[in-house]
């Protein structure tokens, strides 16, 4: 049953991001990339990660999604990608290295990772608080100060320029 | 129970369909996307592995990844907003100004 779910959610993961990178009008990649993130959403779930579940939907298919609308609303970039590509075939080779890295990643993967028992489970959402709160807590103060420069920075950089 | 070990081969996948995007996208929109969808992937094996040793780290160090990204994405956002209004035209290619 959660093999079926996973497979499932596998499919459509890989299906999005691809047609995400393949589309050429860039509103499709934002929607496909939105689809692409709940689906990750959902891997959370089923590996017991409520918390960051429901944060990967806030912020990600939330917020970040929304942004990128927000942008290509605003600036409609969509066919600057049409005229002929200057650089096209640095494109036929970049397909063949990322299937070299593939590969890569999968036999550095298959090389003893995965071997033995997996060392019980996780603790669950509580757990991942006081976490946050003990070991990790120099990390979440500077997470927010970054979170708070980043927003100073933005408005510093959108702000329009009087004359 | 789903092993940790396909969870880590579904991010490997969607992170080389990120580098594929990045490679050979022309509009930053969509290589910003293909940034976030490398990030997302990363966050993805954090968490499988943090399962598989049994321990919730891999849980906070994927939220501060969140954290980042959204930052990052708001950011960038806002530079490629303002070089757009200078150049009216978005094309990677043609931002090399400060390329070595």
């Amino acid at each position: 049953m959660s093999q079926l779910a996973f497979w499932i959610l596998a499919l459509i993961a890989v299906a999005s991001a691809a047609g995400m990178v393949a589309r050429r009008n860039p509103i499709h990649s934002a929607l496909l990339l939105a689809i692409n993130l709940a689906a990750v959403a959902g891997f959370y779930l089923m590996m017991r990660a409520e918390f960051l579940f429901i944060i990967q939907l806030l912020v990600y298919a939330g917020a970040i999604a929304v942004l990128f609308w927000f942008a290509i609303m605003v600036l409609i970039p969509g066919k600057d990608e049409l005229s002929p590509d200057p650089l096209r075939p640095q494109r036929w080779l970049a397909i063949p290295l990322a299937g070299v890295l593939l590969l890569l990643v999968g036999a550095a993967l298959r090389s003893g990772l995965f071997r033995g028992p997996t060392r019980g489970p996780a603790g669950g959402s509580e757990t991942l608080y006081a976490m946050l709160l003990t070991d990790f807590l120099l990390p979440f103060e500077v997470t927010s100060f970054l979170l708070l420069a980043a927003l100073v920075g933005v408005i510093a950089l959108a702000k329009r320029r009087a004359a | 129970m789903v092993p940790e070990s396909q969870y880590v081969a579904v991010s490997a996948v969607l992170f080389t369909i990120g580098v594929i995007g990045v490679l050979i996208r022309r509009n930053p929109l969509v290589v910003f996307m293909s940034i976030e969808l490398m990030l997302n992937a990363a966050n993805l094996a954090l968490v499988a592995f943090g399962q598989r040793h049994g321990t919730v780290a891999g849980q906070a160090l994927a939220l501060f990844v969140i954290a980042v990204a959204a930052a990052e994405v708001a950011v960038g956002l806002a530079i490629i907003v303002s070089i757009f209004r200078v150049r009216r035209r978005l094309s990677i290619d043609e931002l090399s100004l400060m390329r070595w």
